[in-house]
């Protein structure tokens, strides 16, 4: 059922694009009113808009347990949730958090995927299932990150429209904006490098269900000359200086264990 | 190289395509190791050689033409098979590392042997391959089996002899490129000067020297002081085939920068930057996306560069860094899907382009298993299918046609058909003769131009 939807709304985005509903560049006032007057006669653009959002976010948020994610498809897409993010917000219909429009289908989509992506730590702590708003208080970050430049909506915020089971909580809008562009900004370091939770996950619990020795050892020696370079890259926050010489040091015990493995 | 005149007589046509060679499994047959990841005919078109996800490396050599039969032109046949890379693990990230061969180059023949270089993601290596069909008889002092002999019973010295034996082929690693590339190399371009190479990742561009493993200088990074800031990526890069000091490489914003390294030694800033302006016609969400270039080739010439986006391919002109000279639609009907392209991902597929010998003509895949010619002189274009139900070996291929509503011939395909699982991502042209090599999955099609096998 929820797939069927799920095409269905493809396929109204594939019409709508094909209409050439598109982004016209306004230079003045004058012309966001008649901007937004036009968006506003053609009530579906908005929740297409958004359910391509969504859709973006979902291709973000999906990682591949065991091979590292394509690059170039993530930069393109998280500038095309930028290019919408940027439109929405000189529209003024900048809303936190897709309660409007997608509906239950893709909220449990969203839910299912973000839980594929939270560590095992997270998930013992049992965290409640997080939206857009509260998906950034899972990372650690700089709160006094100044995002206001990207998510400066002088007109007032509109109430949000109201649909069936708003099942995020809902705080305050500016600071959910905040949050978003945060998030997308933490998106991108994961990318870069992982969650610095993963690598003490690494080192304290080795899942061996995922490889075995010989592929481990195999992969030692020849990476290890890497691992030390990428680790001193990735590492370059100051937050994360403890575990950049405990990795180290890590690193030479494995190097020291394999020596021997070897030898014998 | 005979030459044709442009357009030619009226009635006749253009080339006549027709299967040669099918090699691969039978399509249920296919395990997701044996798709073919890139291919590459070497500098004669003597050799073609394949890669594949599982991280081997096939070889294919095309037997000498019979003399007695000039029209059946020699078969390519396995010549060698190894294994390049082996899956990886990378601790820190905790990620494993494909061996899936990205990209593969020859390096110009220079004595008996033959060399190539193969890349995953991460490490580049330098294979050579060399023949054995002569064995050393007549030892003095070991026997027929290598054992050592008995040294009362040599009675006489002889000189070995080289005695003729099967044909061997011996592939061996002589150089391995490791530890350069934090991101992943999507390619890598022989020097003209045949010394040197570079290896492209998403990120930067290393220039290496064929002999020395332990040490590559960075001559392009695009990489910013934050991560945060990153919107544009490296998709393909090339060396120019006669000036060795230039080079290009293509960004997922659509541009093109052509480089030259002796300008400095860090060529962050190009010398030319090839851009079309956008339509504002055709705007939409996906507009950056489609432009992202998937594939770069020189001209044989080097005068022009062939570029491949999600839509088009395109002839740039070096002299001309506002537009290309020419655009060519490649599955235009493909823009009014554009949403259900990216939601299943379709729309992030790289295709690679190819030229001709003589540049006259470009070729490059599609979806549904469709390739696509077109005649740069002739303005004419065809479609093509290498499936295994439309080419029966020997009978000519028949051009296919998508339509898009409106009138139905009897064999087109509608646009909703087509199976975009079935994509011919790789291609390779020979050399100077009209025979293609086309991959689609795990199956290798040879075809070969009946009319007019040499190029014009």
């Amino acid at each position: 059922m929820g797939e069927e939807e799920g095409v269905h709304q493809t396929q109204l985005l594939d019409t709508m694009f094909v209409r050439g509903l598109k982004r016209k560049c306004f230079d003045g006032e004058e012309d966001v009113e008649g901007t937004l007057a036009g968006i506003k006669a053609i009530p579906s653009y908005n929740l297409q808009r958004q359910s391509l959002l969504d859709m973006s976010l979902v291709k973000l948020q999906l990682c591949h347990m065991l091979v590292e994610p394509n690059l170039c498809r993530s930069v393109l897409i998280a500038n095309t949730v930028r290019q919408i993010q940027e439109e929405m917000t000189q529209d003024g219909t900048w809303q936190m958090i897709s309660t409007q429009s997608t509906g239950q289908t893709s909220l449990d989509r969203l839910v299912s995927t973000d839980i594929l992506c939270r560590s095992s730590r997270e998930q013992a702590e049992g965290k409640h299932v997080p939206g857009y708003g509260t998906l950034s208080k899972d990372f650690e970050g700089d709160e006094g990150q100044d995002s206001s430049e990207t998510m400066s909506t002088a007109s007032s915020v509109q109430a949000p429209r109201n649909l069936q089971g708003n099942v995020w909580e809902m705080e305050n809008p500016q600071e959910n904006k905040g949050n978003f562009q945060k998030s997308l900004d933490q998106i991108f370091e994961t990318l870069e490098n992982k969650s610095p939770n993963s690598v003490e996950d690494l080192f304290s619990e080795v899942d061996n269900s995922y490889y075995d020795l010989d592929t481990m050892l195999t992969g030692m020696m020849s990476n290890t000359k890497m691992g030390h370079c990428d680790g001193l890259e990735t590492f370059s926050s100051p937050t994360n200086t403890a575990s950049n010489s405990n990795c180290k040091s890590d690193l030479n015990e494995l190097d020291h264990i394999v020596e021997i493995l070897v030898e014998s | 190289m005979s030459h044709k005149q442009a357009g030619g007589p009226a009635g006749e046509s253009a080339a006549d395509w027709c299967l040669y060679q099918l090699n691969g499994a039978a399509e249920f047959e296919v395990s997701e190791a044996d798709i073919i990841s890139t291919v590459e005919f070497n500098h004669t078109g003597e050799l073609l050689a394949t890669g594949d996800k599982g991280g081997r490396v096939v070889i294919f050599q095309r037997e000498p033409e019979s003399k007695n039969e000039p029209y059946n032109q020699g078969e390519y046949n396995v010549y060698s098979t190894f294994q390049s890379h082996e899956p990886e693990f990378d601790y820190l990230k905790s990620l494993e590392i494909e061996e899936k061969i990205n990209k593969i180059k020859w390096l110009p023949q220079q004595n008996a042997a033959h060399s190539l270089l193969s890349t995953n993601d991460k490490t580049i290596k330098l294979w050579k391959i060399t023949e054995r069909d002569k064995r050393p008889e007549g030892y003095n002092l070991k026997d027929e089996e290598g054992k050592l002999k008995d040294l009362s019973t040599v009675t006489s010295l002889q000189v070995p002899v080289l005695k003729p034996m099967d044909l061997m082929v011996e592939v061996t690693p002589r150089r391995i490129f490791a530890n350069g590339h934090t991101y992943h190399v999507n390619s890598i371009s022989v020097n003209s000067d045949c010394e040197t190479y570079m290896s492209a990742d998403d990120l930067r561009i290393n220039l290496w020297h064929l002999a020395i493993t332990d040490r590559s200088f960075n001559i392009v990074d695009i990489k910013p002081a934050n991560m945060e800031d990153l919107t544009e990526v490296i998709t393909a890069s090339e060396f120019h085939p006669h000036h060795c000091n230039l080079f290009v490489y293509s960004s997922s914003k659509g541009s093109l920068r052509l480089c030259d390294m002796r300008a400095s030694a860090l060529c962050d800033k190009h010398s030319k930057l090839y851009e079309e302006p956008e339509d504002p016609s055709n705007r939409s969400f996906f507009s950056e996306i489609i432009s992202s270039v998937s594939d770069v080739k020189f001209s044989h010439s080097g005068r022009y560069m062939l570029t491949r986006d999600y839509l088009t391919v395109k002839v740039w002109d070096l002299n001309m860094e506002t537009k290309p000279v020419e655009t060519y639609q490649v599955h235009d009907y493909l823009r009014s899907k554009l949403c259900s392209l990216y939601e299943n991902d379709c729309i992030f597929d790289k295709f690679e382009c190819a030229w001709n010998g003589s540049d006259s003509v470009i070729m490059t895949g599609a979806y549904n298993n469709f390739f696509r010619m077109f005649d740069r002189n002739t303005k004419r274009d065809v479609t093509l299918e290498a499936s295994r139900e439309s080419s029966k070996p020997r009978a000519i291929l028949k051009p296919r046609r998508v339509c898009v509503g409106g009138k139905r011939r009897k064999d087109d395909i509608s646009v909703d058909s087509l199976d975009f699982t079935k994509k011919i991502l790789h291609t390779a042209w020979h050399p100077t003769e009209n025979i293609i090599a086309i991959a689609a999955t795990n199956n290798l099609y040879i075809f070969q131009d009946k009319v007019n096998s040499e190029m014009h």
